[in-house]
């Protein structure tokens, strides 16, 4: 075995697991995930130019190990009631009776957001409220954004109607948006309007 | 019209599927009016740019940087 590769394949490890936990809320299936991650990628032990490129590469291959993890889940009974994880009024708050922005919740400029993405305090914070949306929302957000699937194949897997996969999708991001917002981007920014 | 909770919804429908030609056309006039309605698109899109980038990202400081 060639030390220096599998060294350099341990140093992901913690992020691969962060991001297969924050997916699929089960550390167990998670390590699993990360494990044959690891496996897979010694095995086929590329030469790259750079740590970004192989780490690319290797959350390529654990977004298809997810995949098979949710597709066998999915075949199990007992998902519960997937569109009941974040209750239909949560964010009427920031809505006045007619359905516009109450003064305070109006959405603020975030400035130059793309500044945020090289900061790395962000993506911490960006994990944590990742890790506060409820489950069965932060694995529709997360099959959509982070495993690319669209709509139709999250219903698919899931067994729920469209209207159900976007009204999860929207309430998945009403929820990282306002986290977002209140705890990185200064809450205390001028509102718009 | 739309009021801002429903601009909201199909702000985010239209970053999973492409919208019907008049929920696009009132999406515009609505956006066109209200700034907080254009900053929470805005919000919108930089969350699907966060998510892409996220996996290539370092999250311990010591690390390389993430490629731009």
């Amino acid at each position: 075995m060639n030390v220096a590769i599998s060294e350099q394949l341990g140093a992901f490890r913690g992020d691969l697991l962060r991001f297969a936990i924050l997916q699929l809320r089960d550390r167990a299936a998670a390590e699993d995930a990360v494990q044959e991650t690891l496996v897979a990628a010694l095995e086929a032990a590329p030469g790259f130019d750079s740590r970004s490129q192989l780490k690319t590469w290797m959350f390529a291959i654990l977004k298809h190990k997810i995949i098979d993890t949710i597709r066998r889940r999915s075949r199990e009974p007992a998902l519960g009631n997937i569109a009941d994880d974040i209750p239909d009024d949560s964010f009427d708050s920031l809505f006045d009776r007619r359905g516009h922005w109450q003064r305070d919740e109006r959405p603020a400029d975030w400035g130059d957001p793309a500044k945020s993405l090289e900061n790395t305090r962000f993506w911490a914070v960006f994990e944590a409220c990742l890790d506060h949306l409820p489950e069965h929302t932060a694995r529709v957000f997360m099959m959509r954004e982070f495993l690319g699937f669209d709509t139709g194949e999250i219903c698919k897997e899931l067994g729920i109607t469209p209207t159900n996969c976007w009204v999860l999708l929207h309430r998945a991001r009403m929820g990282l948006r306002l986290c977002l917002d209140k705890t990185w981007f200064d809450p205390e920014k001028e509102r718009s309007c | 019209m739309l009021n801002c909770k429903q601009a909201t919804e199909l702000m985010s429908r239209e970053q999973d599927d492409s919208l019907a030609f008049g929920e696009h056309l009132s999406l515009r006039f609505h956006v066109a009016m209200c700034a907080g309605c254009r900053n929470f698109r805005k919000q919108m899109a930089f969350l699907h740019t966060a998510c892409a980038r996220y996996p290539e990202t370092e999250i311990k400081p010591e690390n390389d940087r993430p490629p731009v």
